[in-house]
Protein backbone atom coordinates (compact mmCIF):
# COMPACT_ATOMS: atom_id res chain seq x y z
CA UNK A 1 0.00 0.00 0.00
CA UNK A 2 0.98 3.40 -0.45
CA UNK A 3 0.25 5.97 2.04
CA UNK A 4 -0.59 9.79 1.21
CA UNK A 5 -1.25 12.24 3.28
CA UNK A 6 -4.01 15.52 2.29
CA UNK A 7 -3.64 18.91 4.38
CA UNK A 8 -7.03 20.70 3.97
CA UNK A 9 -6.62 24.09 3.67
CA UNK A 10 -7.41 24.64 7.27
CA UNK A 11 -5.20 22.34 8.35
CA UNK A 12 -6.27 19.37 9.14
CA UNK A 13 -4.50 16.38 7.87
CA UNK A 14 -6.39 13.13 6.32
CA UNK A 15 -3.47 10.25 5.97
CA UNK A 16 -4.64 7.62 3.68
CA UNK A 17 -3.54 4.32 2.16
CA UNK A 18 -4.25 3.28 -1.33
CA UNK A 19 -2.73 0.47 -3.65
CA UNK A 20 0.03 1.45 -5.94
CA UNK A 21 -1.40 2.03 -9.37
CA UNK A 22 -4.23 4.24 -8.33
CA UNK A 23 -3.73 7.72 -8.99
CA UNK A 24 -3.89 10.40 -5.76
CA UNK A 25 -7.38 11.45 -6.95
CA UNK A 26 -8.66 7.72 -6.47
CA UNK A 27 -7.01 7.97 -3.21
CA UNK A 28 -8.77 11.03 -2.05
CA UNK A 29 -12.33 10.12 -3.32
CA UNK A 30 -11.80 6.59 -2.33
CA UNK A 31 -11.28 7.31 1.32
CA UNK A 32 -13.57 10.84 1.13
CA UNK A 33 -11.04 13.45 1.80
CA UNK A 34 -12.81 16.65 1.32
CA UNK A 35 -11.79 19.24 -0.77
CA UNK A 36 -11.22 16.82 -4.20
CA UNK A 37 -14.05 17.18 -6.72
CA UNK A 38 -12.62 15.41 -9.28
CA UNK A 39 -15.63 16.18 -11.74
CA UNK A 40 -14.67 14.63 -15.09
CA UNK A 41 -13.99 11.21 -13.26
CA UNK A 42 -10.40 11.22 -13.44
CA UNK A 43 -10.10 11.80 -17.33
CA UNK A 44 -7.75 15.02 -17.00
CA UNK A 45 -10.41 17.08 -18.18
CA UNK A 46 -11.77 19.58 -15.92
CA UNK A 47 -9.30 20.47 -13.33
CA UNK A 48 -10.99 20.01 -10.00
CA UNK A 49 -8.80 18.08 -8.04
CA UNK A 50 -6.10 20.47 -7.91
CA UNK A 51 -3.71 19.79 -5.37
CA UNK A 52 0.02 21.58 -3.83
CA UNK A 53 2.46 18.87 -4.18
CA UNK A 54 4.83 19.78 -0.82
CA UNK A 55 7.79 21.03 -1.97
CA UNK A 56 9.77 18.42 -0.34
CA UNK A 57 8.04 15.64 -3.20
CA UNK A 58 7.95 18.03 -5.74
CA UNK A 59 10.90 16.35 -7.77
CA UNK A 60 9.85 13.16 -6.98
CA UNK A 61 6.69 13.68 -8.57
CA UNK A 62 7.63 15.40 -11.53
CA UNK A 63 6.53 19.17 -11.94
CA UNK A 64 3.93 20.16 -14.61
CA UNK A 65 4.88 19.72 -18.60
CA UNK A 66 4.83 22.53 -20.23
CA UNK A 67 2.16 22.14 -23.63
CA UNK A 68 0.42 19.30 -21.94
CA UNK A 69 -3.19 19.15 -21.41
CA UNK A 70 -2.97 19.26 -17.81
CA UNK A 71 -1.17 22.92 -18.10
CA UNK A 72 -3.54 24.17 -20.24
CA UNK A 73 -6.05 23.12 -17.58
CA UNK A 74 -4.65 24.48 -14.74
CA UNK A 75 -3.83 27.58 -16.11
CA UNK A 76 -8.03 28.92 -15.36
CA UNK A 77 -7.53 27.73 -11.93
CA UNK A 78 -7.56 29.35 -8.79
CA UNK A 79 -4.54 30.12 -6.47
CA UNK A 80 -1.98 27.98 -8.81
CA UNK A 81 1.66 27.59 -7.69
CA UNK A 82 4.68 25.93 -9.30
CA UNK A 83 3.85 23.05 -7.26
CA UNK A 84 0.61 22.96 -8.46
CA UNK A 85 -0.81 19.12 -10.12
CA UNK A 86 -3.95 17.50 -10.88
CA UNK A 87 -4.18 15.16 -8.38
CA UNK A 88 -5.72 12.60 -11.41
CA UNK A 89 -2.21 12.48 -13.25
CA UNK A 90 -0.15 11.43 -9.83
CA UNK A 91 0.35 7.83 -9.86
CA UNK A 92 1.12 6.41 -6.91
CA UNK A 93 3.48 3.79 -6.79
CA UNK A 94 6.00 2.98 -4.01
CA UNK A 95 8.46 5.78 -4.62
CA UNK A 96 5.82 8.12 -3.78
CA UNK A 97 5.04 6.20 -0.46
CA UNK A 98 4.67 8.64 2.08
CA UNK A 99 3.60 11.29 -0.16
CA UNK A 100 2.04 15.49 1.34
CA UNK A 101 -0.61 16.97 -1.13
CA UNK A 102 -2.20 20.53 0.12
CA UNK A 103 -5.72 20.43 -0.96
CA UNK A 104 -6.72 24.30 -1.99
CA UNK A 105 -9.65 26.11 -0.06
CA UNK A 106 -12.10 25.04 -3.45
CA UNK A 107 -12.12 23.54 -6.68
CA UNK A 108 -13.03 25.27 -9.52
CA UNK B 1 -22.12 31.96 -28.88
CA UNK B 2 -22.55 34.48 -31.65
CA UNK B 3 -25.01 36.14 -32.84
CA UNK B 4 -25.74 33.57 -36.10
CA UNK B 5 -24.59 30.74 -33.88
CA UNK B 6 -26.57 30.60 -31.11
CA UNK B 7 -29.95 30.72 -33.66
CA UNK B 8 -31.62 28.01 -35.50
CA UNK B 9 -31.98 27.85 -39.22
CA UNK B 10 -35.25 27.17 -41.16
CA UNK B 11 -37.46 24.11 -40.30
CA UNK B 12 -37.97 21.46 -42.98
CA UNK B 13 -41.42 19.34 -42.83
CA UNK B 14 -41.22 16.23 -41.13
CA UNK B 15 -44.19 13.67 -42.58
CA UNK B 16 -45.15 11.72 -39.35
CA UNK B 17 -43.57 8.65 -39.52
CA UNK B 18 -42.38 5.81 -36.60
CA UNK B 19 -38.26 6.99 -35.41
CA UNK B 20 -37.83 3.24 -36.25
CA UNK B 21 -38.87 3.72 -40.10
CA UNK B 22 -36.94 6.28 -40.80
CA UNK B 23 -33.72 5.16 -42.14
CA UNK B 24 -30.50 6.83 -40.55
CA UNK B 25 -29.44 8.07 -43.33
CA UNK B 26 -32.39 9.95 -43.09
CA UNK B 27 -32.18 11.44 -39.61
CA UNK B 28 -31.47 14.77 -38.83
CA UNK B 29 -31.47 15.95 -35.22
CA UNK B 30 -30.83 19.53 -35.66
CA UNK B 31 -34.42 20.36 -36.56
CA UNK B 32 -35.42 22.97 -34.12
CA UNK B 33 -38.83 21.86 -33.87
CA UNK B 34 -37.97 18.45 -32.73
CA UNK B 35 -36.68 20.52 -29.13
CA UNK B 36 -39.62 22.73 -29.03
CA UNK B 37 -41.60 19.57 -29.23
CA UNK B 38 -39.07 17.84 -27.08
CA UNK B 39 -39.03 14.77 -29.16
CA UNK B 40 -35.75 14.76 -30.19
CA UNK B 41 -34.57 12.20 -27.35
CA UNK B 42 -35.97 9.26 -28.99
CA UNK B 43 -33.58 9.95 -32.11
CA UNK B 44 -30.85 10.11 -30.01
CA UNK B 45 -31.36 7.05 -28.24
CA UNK B 46 -31.87 4.94 -31.91
CA UNK B 47 -28.58 6.87 -32.81
CA UNK B 48 -26.51 5.65 -29.92
CA UNK B 49 -27.45 2.35 -29.79
CA UNK B 50 -27.63 2.26 -33.95
CA UNK B 51 -25.19 4.88 -35.52
CA UNK B 52 -23.47 6.71 -32.24
CA UNK B 53 -21.21 8.57 -34.83
CA UNK B 54 -23.70 9.61 -37.34
CA UNK B 55 -23.64 11.32 -40.53
CA UNK B 56 -25.88 13.90 -41.69
CA UNK B 57 -25.70 14.37 -45.08
CA UNK B 58 -28.04 16.94 -46.04
CA UNK B 59 -29.33 19.56 -43.52
CA UNK B 60 -30.58 23.46 -43.11
CA UNK B 61 -27.18 23.59 -41.51
CA UNK B 62 -25.30 21.98 -43.96
CA UNK B 63 -24.24 18.34 -43.26
CA UNK B 64 -22.10 17.57 -40.11
CA UNK B 65 -21.45 14.90 -38.23
CA UNK B 66 -23.35 14.13 -34.60
CA UNK B 67 -21.22 12.26 -31.93
CA UNK B 68 -24.02 10.78 -29.36
CA UNK B 69 -22.41 8.47 -27.08
CA UNK B 70 -20.68 9.83 -23.64
CA UNK B 71 -17.31 9.03 -24.32
CA UNK B 72 -17.02 9.81 -28.07
CA UNK B 73 -18.23 13.74 -26.95
CA UNK B 74 -15.40 13.50 -24.33
CA UNK B 75 -12.81 13.08 -26.58
CA UNK B 76 -13.69 15.23 -28.99
CA UNK B 77 -13.87 17.99 -26.37
CA UNK B 78 -10.25 17.31 -24.95
CA UNK B 79 -8.56 17.28 -28.62
CA UNK B 80 -8.91 21.20 -28.93
CA UNK B 81 -5.50 20.39 -30.79
CA UNK B 82 -7.42 18.22 -33.30
CA UNK B 83 -10.77 19.81 -32.91
CA UNK B 84 -10.90 23.50 -33.66
CA UNK B 85 -13.55 26.40 -32.20
CA UNK B 86 -12.48 29.03 -34.41
CA UNK B 87 -15.17 31.55 -35.54
CA UNK B 88 -13.26 31.33 -38.73
CA UNK B 89 -13.92 27.57 -39.23
CA UNK B 90 -17.76 27.76 -38.23
CA UNK B 91 -17.09 28.24 -34.28
CA UNK B 92 -18.96 26.29 -31.77
CA UNK B 93 -22.43 25.45 -32.56
CA UNK B 94 -23.82 23.70 -35.63
CA UNK B 95 -24.85 27.47 -37.31
CA UNK B 96 -21.58 28.51 -38.91
CA UNK B 97 -20.64 32.33 -37.28
CA UNK B 98 -19.44 34.44 -39.93
CA UNK B 99 -21.71 33.48 -42.89
CA UNK B 100 -24.23 36.03 -43.17
CA UNK B 101 -23.60 39.80 -44.25
CA UNK B 102 -26.35 40.98 -42.41
CA UNK B 103 -24.70 40.24 -39.48
CA UNK B 104 -22.07 41.00 -37.11
CA UNK B 105 -18.60 38.90 -37.15
CA UNK B 106 -18.21 39.17 -33.53
CA UNK B 107 -15.32 37.34 -32.24
CA UNK B 108 -15.26 35.79 -28.75
CA UNK B 109 -12.93 33.74 -27.05
CA UNK B 110 -15.14 30.70 -26.31
CA UNK B 111 -14.76 30.64 -30.57
CA UNK B 112 -10.93 31.07 -30.54
CA UNK B 113 -7.92 28.45 -30.48
CA UNK B 114 -5.27 28.40 -28.18
CA UNK B 115 -3.22 30.77 -27.33
CA UNK B 116 -5.75 33.98 -27.78
CA UNK B 117 -8.48 31.71 -25.95
CA UNK B 118 -6.23 31.13 -23.20
CA UNK B 119 -5.12 34.85 -22.49
CA UNK B 120 -9.01 36.46 -22.59
CA UNK B 121 -10.40 33.69 -20.76
CA UNK B 122 -7.83 34.11 -18.42
CA UNK B 123 -8.18 37.98 -17.80
CA UNK B 124 -12.24 37.32 -16.99
CA UNK B 125 -12.23 33.81 -14.92
CA UNK B 126 -11.32 35.99 -11.22
CA UNK B 127 -15.37 37.02 -11.71
CA UNK B 128 -16.65 33.92 -11.11
CA UNK B 129 -13.19 31.72 -9.32
CA UNK B 130 -14.40 30.46 -6.18
CA UNK B 131 -13.28 33.57 -3.70
CA UNK B 132 -15.17 36.01 -5.25
CA UNK B 133 -18.21 33.75 -5.16
CA UNK B 134 -18.06 33.56 -1.42
CA UNK B 135 -18.90 37.55 -1.54
CA UNK B 136 -21.91 37.11 -4.46
CA UNK B 137 -22.98 34.40 -2.17
CA UNK B 138 -24.92 36.64 0.10
CA UNK B 139 -25.93 39.08 -2.24
CA UNK B 140 -27.70 36.41 -4.65
CA UNK B 141 -29.71 35.06 -1.34
CA UNK B 142 -30.59 38.34 -0.64
CA UNK B 143 -32.17 39.17 -4.03
CA UNK B 144 -33.49 35.74 -4.04
CA UNK B 145 -35.29 35.47 -1.10
CA UNK B 146 -36.89 39.14 -2.15
CA UNK B 147 -38.03 37.60 -5.10
CA UNK B 148 -39.53 34.76 -3.79
CA UNK B 149 -41.03 37.05 -0.74
CA UNK B 150 -43.13 39.07 -3.53
CA UNK B 151 -44.70 35.86 -4.96
CA UNK B 152 -48.33 35.69 -4.80
CA UNK B 153 -49.22 31.76 -2.70
CA UNK B 154 -52.04 29.65 -4.43
CA UNK B 155 -52.54 31.89 -7.91
CA UNK B 156 -51.32 30.88 -10.73
CA UNK B 157 -48.04 32.47 -12.25
CA UNK B 158 -45.54 32.26 -14.86
CA UNK B 159 -42.17 30.57 -13.26
CA UNK B 160 -40.06 31.61 -15.93
CA UNK B 161 -40.89 35.43 -16.13
CA UNK B 162 -41.57 35.34 -12.13
CA UNK B 163 -38.48 33.77 -10.71
CA UNK B 164 -35.80 32.47 -13.13
CA UNK B 165 -35.44 35.34 -15.68
CA UNK B 166 -35.57 37.54 -12.47
CA UNK B 167 -32.94 35.60 -10.44
CA UNK B 168 -30.25 35.27 -13.66
CA UNK B 169 -30.51 38.75 -14.59
CA UNK B 170 -30.24 40.10 -10.68
CA UNK B 171 -26.97 38.08 -10.19
CA UNK B 172 -25.75 39.29 -13.96
CA UNK B 173 -26.46 42.87 -13.13
CA UNK B 174 -23.98 41.98 -9.87
CA UNK B 175 -21.38 40.50 -12.25
CA UNK B 176 -21.59 43.42 -14.23
CA UNK B 177 -22.29 45.86 -11.53
CA UNK B 178 -24.66 47.13 -13.86
CA UNK B 179 -27.12 50.34 -13.32
CA UNK B 180 -29.67 48.61 -11.31
CA UNK B 181 -32.91 50.08 -12.63
CA UNK B 182 -31.69 49.55 -15.84
CA UNK B 183 -30.91 45.73 -15.64
CA UNK B 184 -33.87 44.24 -17.54
CA UNK B 185 -31.47 45.73 -20.85
CA UNK B 186 -29.23 42.88 -19.69
CA UNK B 187 -32.04 40.04 -20.33
CA UNK B 188 -33.25 41.69 -23.77
CA UNK B 189 -29.64 41.63 -25.00
CA UNK B 190 -29.12 38.44 -23.92
CA UNK B 191 -32.41 37.09 -25.46
CA UNK B 192 -31.89 39.21 -28.94
CA UNK B 193 -28.36 37.27 -29.41
CA UNK B 194 -29.94 33.96 -29.41
CA UNK B 195 -33.48 34.64 -31.00
CA UNK B 196 -34.73 33.60 -34.69
CA UNK B 197 -35.86 36.71 -37.20
CA UNK B 198 -39.56 36.47 -36.72
CA UNK B 199 -39.48 34.14 -33.84
CA UNK B 200 -41.40 37.08 -31.35
CA UNK B 201 -38.07 38.63 -29.82
CA UNK B 202 -36.95 40.22 -32.94
CA UNK B 203 -38.49 40.55 -36.52
CA UNK B 204 -35.28 40.63 -38.34
CA UNK B 205 -31.31 40.59 -38.76
CA UNK B 206 -30.87 44.27 -39.23
CA UNK B 207 -33.14 44.89 -36.00
CA UNK B 208 -30.85 42.25 -33.90
CA UNK B 209 -27.99 44.16 -35.28
CA UNK B 210 -29.21 47.17 -34.01
CA UNK B 211 -29.62 46.28 -30.49
CA UNK B 212 -26.43 44.76 -30.64
CA UNK B 213 -24.63 47.88 -31.21
CA UNK B 214 -26.68 49.86 -28.95
CA UNK B 215 -25.69 46.91 -26.13
CA UNK B 216 -21.94 47.61 -26.85
CA UNK B 217 -22.43 51.51 -27.29
CA UNK B 218 -23.64 51.09 -23.63
CA UNK B 219 -21.29 48.87 -22.45
CA UNK B 220 -18.74 51.03 -23.93
CA UNK B 221 -19.92 54.12 -21.50
CA UNK B 222 -19.43 51.81 -18.38
CA UNK B 223 -15.83 50.82 -19.63
CA UNK B 224 -15.14 54.34 -20.24
CA UNK B 225 -15.89 55.32 -16.82
CA UNK B 226 -14.26 52.51 -15.09
CA UNK B 227 -10.95 51.64 -17.29
CA UNK B 228 -7.56 52.77 -15.40
CA UNK B 229 -10.04 52.20 -12.04
CA UNK B 230 -7.99 50.67 -9.84
CA UNK B 231 -10.89 48.94 -7.84
CA UNK B 232 -13.68 46.75 -9.07
CA UNK B 233 -14.10 42.76 -9.10
CA UNK B 234 -16.92 43.28 -11.62
CA UNK B 235 -16.31 41.47 -15.47
CA UNK B 236 -16.16 45.30 -17.01
CA UNK B 237 -13.43 46.89 -14.64
CA UNK B 238 -11.59 43.31 -15.13
CA UNK B 239 -11.76 43.27 -18.87
CA UNK B 240 -10.47 47.29 -18.97
CA UNK B 241 -7.51 47.03 -17.11
CA UNK B 242 -6.42 43.65 -18.35
CA UNK B 243 -3.57 43.98 -20.65
CA UNK B 244 -5.40 40.57 -22.68
CA UNK B 245 -8.63 42.28 -22.87
CA UNK B 246 -8.22 46.17 -22.62
CA UNK B 247 -6.94 47.16 -25.98
CA UNK B 248 -9.71 44.73 -27.84
CA UNK B 249 -10.96 45.41 -31.21
CA UNK B 250 -14.20 46.68 -30.80
CA UNK B 251 -16.08 43.36 -32.18
CA UNK B 252 -14.06 41.31 -30.15
CA UNK B 253 -14.98 43.46 -26.77
CA UNK B 254 -19.20 43.16 -28.03
CA UNK B 255 -18.44 39.61 -28.57
CA UNK B 256 -16.74 39.30 -25.29
CA UNK B 257 -19.68 40.68 -23.67
CA UNK B 258 -22.44 38.87 -25.22
CA UNK B 259 -21.05 35.44 -24.57
CA UNK B 260 -20.63 36.60 -20.63
CA UNK B 261 -24.32 37.67 -20.83
CA UNK B 262 -26.01 34.40 -22.77
CA UNK B 263 -23.25 31.99 -20.86
CA UNK B 264 -24.55 33.80 -17.38
CA UNK B 265 -27.89 34.23 -18.74
CA UNK B 266 -29.77 31.69 -20.51
CA UNK B 267 -28.37 28.73 -19.29
CA UNK B 268 -29.28 29.12 -15.33
CA UNK B 269 -32.44 30.72 -15.74
CA UNK B 270 -33.50 27.06 -17.89
CA UNK B 271 -32.24 25.15 -15.54
CA UNK B 272 -34.13 27.02 -12.48
CA UNK B 273 -37.32 26.09 -14.61
CA UNK B 274 -35.90 22.59 -15.61
CA UNK B 275 -35.50 21.86 -11.74
CA UNK B 276 -39.04 22.64 -11.16
CA UNK B 277 -40.46 20.54 -14.38
CA UNK B 278 -38.08 17.70 -13.20
CA UNK B 279 -39.49 17.71 -9.27
CA UNK B 280 -43.01 17.43 -10.48
CA UNK B 281 -42.67 15.27 -13.31
CA UNK B 282 -40.71 13.07 -10.33
CA UNK B 283 -43.11 13.31 -7.04
CA UNK B 284 -40.89 10.95 -5.52
CA UNK B 285 -37.91 12.76 -6.09
CA UNK B 286 -39.39 16.07 -4.53
CA UNK B 287 -40.77 14.11 -1.66
CA UNK B 288 -37.02 13.11 -0.76
CA UNK B 289 -35.96 16.44 -0.98
CA UNK B 290 -38.48 17.53 1.22
CA UNK B 291 -37.33 14.82 4.04
CA UNK B 292 -34.00 15.44 3.18
CA UNK B 293 -32.95 19.17 2.44
CA UNK B 294 -29.48 18.77 2.69
CA UNK B 295 -29.67 16.52 -0.72
CA UNK B 296 -30.10 20.29 -2.64
CA UNK B 297 -25.96 19.89 -3.05
CA UNK B 298 -26.22 16.46 -5.16
CA UNK B 299 -29.67 17.46 -6.69
CA UNK B 300 -27.94 20.74 -8.43
CA UNK B 301 -25.75 19.28 -10.56
CA UNK B 302 -28.63 16.58 -11.72
CA UNK B 303 -31.09 19.44 -12.33
CA UNK B 304 -27.99 20.55 -14.96
CA UNK B 305 -27.53 17.10 -16.47
CA UNK B 306 -31.26 16.53 -16.58
CA UNK B 307 -32.08 19.87 -18.31
CA UNK B 308 -28.56 20.49 -20.56
CA UNK B 309 -29.53 23.56 -21.03
CA UNK B 310 -27.01 23.92 -24.39
CA UNK B 311 -28.08 21.22 -26.15
CA UNK B 312 -24.65 20.78 -28.05
CA UNK B 313 -20.98 22.33 -29.11
CA UNK B 314 -19.48 22.07 -32.20
CA UNK B 315 -15.60 21.53 -33.28
CA UNK B 316 -14.31 21.77 -36.89
CA UNK B 317 -12.18 19.04 -37.84
CA UNK B 318 -8.49 20.19 -38.67
CA UNK B 319 -6.97 17.40 -39.73
CA UNK B 320 -8.39 14.18 -41.00
CA UNK B 321 -9.24 11.67 -37.97
CA UNK B 322 -11.63 8.73 -36.49
CA UNK B 323 -13.74 8.85 -33.73
CA UNK B 324 -15.44 5.31 -32.89
CA UNK B 325 -14.76 3.93 -35.96
CA UNK B 326 -15.54 6.60 -38.13
CA UNK B 327 -13.26 8.31 -40.77
CA UNK B 328 -13.86 12.36 -40.37
CA UNK B 329 -12.13 14.52 -42.91
CA UNK B 330 -10.16 17.51 -42.04
CA UNK B 331 -12.96 20.20 -42.10
CA UNK B 332 -15.82 18.47 -41.42
CA UNK B 333 -18.22 20.03 -39.13
CA UNK B 334 -18.33 17.75 -36.01
CA UNK B 335 -21.47 18.40 -33.39
CA UNK B 336 -21.10 16.98 -29.77
CA UNK B 337 -25.14 16.65 -28.67
CA UNK B 338 -24.80 17.21 -24.87
CA UNK B 339 -28.08 16.39 -24.16
CA UNK B 340 -27.91 12.76 -26.05
CA UNK B 341 -24.77 12.13 -23.73
CA UNK B 342 -26.48 13.12 -20.40
CA UNK B 343 -28.43 10.12 -21.42
CA UNK B 344 -25.83 7.16 -22.36
CA UNK B 345 -27.35 3.94 -20.29
CA UNK B 346 -23.47 2.88 -20.78
CA UNK B 347 -22.04 5.43 -18.78
CA UNK B 348 -24.99 6.93 -16.62
CA UNK B 349 -27.13 4.70 -14.87
CA UNK B 350 -30.53 4.78 -15.63
CA UNK B 351 -29.97 8.15 -17.20
CA UNK B 352 -33.52 9.06 -17.96
CA UNK B 353 -34.76 9.15 -14.53
CA UNK B 354 -34.10 12.88 -12.04
CA UNK B 355 -32.53 10.77 -9.25
CA UNK B 356 -31.88 13.77 -6.42
CA UNK B 357 -28.75 11.39 -5.14
CA UNK B 358 -26.42 9.94 -7.59
CA UNK B 359 -23.45 8.64 -6.43
CA UNK B 360 -21.25 11.14 -8.96
CA UNK B 361 -23.93 13.87 -9.47
CA UNK B 362 -21.41 16.15 -11.40
CA UNK B 363 -19.90 13.57 -13.99
CA UNK B 364 -22.14 14.75 -16.47
CA UNK B 365 -21.57 16.88 -20.18
CA UNK B 366 -23.80 20.16 -19.41
CA UNK B 367 -20.53 22.25 -18.76
CA UNK B 368 -18.67 20.67 -21.48
CA UNK B 369 -14.79 19.35 -20.65
CA UNK B 370 -11.39 21.06 -21.73
CA UNK B 371 -10.18 24.11 -22.22
CA UNK B 372 -13.59 25.75 -22.98
CA UNK B 373 -15.24 24.13 -20.11
CA UNK B 374 -17.50 26.82 -18.78
CA UNK B 375 -16.14 29.10 -16.63
CA UNK B 376 -19.48 29.95 -15.00
CA UNK B 377 -20.00 26.81 -13.41
CA UNK B 378 -19.72 27.14 -9.82
CA UNK B 379 -21.77 30.37 -10.00
CA UNK B 380 -24.80 28.01 -12.06
CA UNK B 381 -24.21 25.85 -9.38
CA UNK B 382 -24.49 28.64 -7.08
CA UNK B 383 -27.48 30.28 -7.99
CA UNK B 384 -29.43 27.44 -8.17
CA UNK B 385 -28.45 25.95 -4.51
CA UNK B 386 -29.49 29.14 -3.09
CA UNK B 387 -32.76 29.59 -5.14
CA UNK B 388 -33.74 25.86 -3.73
CA UNK B 389 -32.63 26.50 -0.16
CA UNK B 390 -34.36 29.67 -0.09
CA UNK B 391 -37.55 27.66 -2.09
CA UNK B 392 -37.68 25.17 0.88
CA UNK B 393 -37.76 27.91 3.96
CA UNK B 394 -40.69 29.58 1.74
CA UNK B 395 -42.89 27.03 0.33
CA UNK B 396 -43.83 23.07 0.13
CA UNK B 397 -44.30 22.48 -2.87
CA UNK B 398 -44.00 24.43 -6.69
CA UNK B 399 -46.70 22.91 -8.18
CA UNK B 400 -46.18 23.02 -12.17
CA UNK B 401 -50.23 23.47 -13.35
CA UNK B 402 -49.82 23.70 -16.88
CA UNK B 403 -47.29 22.14 -19.81
CA UNK B 404 -43.96 24.15 -20.03
CA UNK B 405 -43.65 25.75 -23.48
CA UNK B 406 -40.02 25.17 -24.84
CA UNK B 407 -37.99 27.64 -27.23
CA UNK B 408 -37.59 26.67 -30.93
CA UNK B 409 -34.05 26.18 -30.72
CA UNK B 410 -31.19 23.68 -31.88
CA UNK B 411 -28.77 25.16 -29.25
CA UNK B 412 -30.47 26.60 -26.15
CA UNK B 413 -32.77 24.20 -24.42
CA UNK B 414 -34.69 26.90 -23.68
CA UNK B 415 -38.47 26.58 -20.98
CA UNK B 416 -40.50 30.00 -22.27
CA UNK B 417 -43.68 29.90 -20.17
CA UNK B 418 -44.10 27.19 -17.32
CA UNK B 419 -46.98 27.97 -15.28
CA UNK B 420 -47.08 27.06 -11.51
CA UNK B 421 -49.14 27.20 -7.96
CA UNK B 422 -47.28 27.93 -5.03
CA UNK B 423 -48.18 25.93 -1.83
CA UNK B 424 -47.10 27.20 1.76
CA UNK B 425 -45.74 25.04 4.42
Amino acid sequence: MVKVTFVAHDGRRFPVEIEPGMTAREAALFNEVPGIDGDCGGQCACATCHVHVDPAWIDRVGRLADDSMEADLLQFAEGTTTESRLACQIKLDDRLDGLVLRVPEQQY
Amino acid sequence: MATRSMQSGPDREEPDRPIAEIPLAEIDVSRPSLFQSDKVGAFFERLRREDPVHYCSESAFGPYWSITRYNDIMAVDTNHKLFSSEAKLGGIAIQDMHNDATNLELEMFIAMDQPKHDAQRKAVTPAVAPSNLLLLEPVIRERAGAILDSLPVGEEIDWVKSVSVELTTMTLATLFDFPWDERAKLTRWSDVTTAIPGSGIVESNEQRREELIECAMYFKGLWDQRVDRSEGSDLITMMANSPATREMPFLEFLGNLLLLIVGGNDTTRNSISGGVIALNQNPDQYEKLRQHPSLIGSMVPEIIRWQTPLTHMRRTALADSEIGGKRIAKGDKVVMWYLSGNRDETVIERPEEFIIDRKNPRQHLSFGYGIHRCMGNRLAELQLRIIWEEIHKRFRLVEMVGEPERLLSNLVRGITRLPVKLHAH
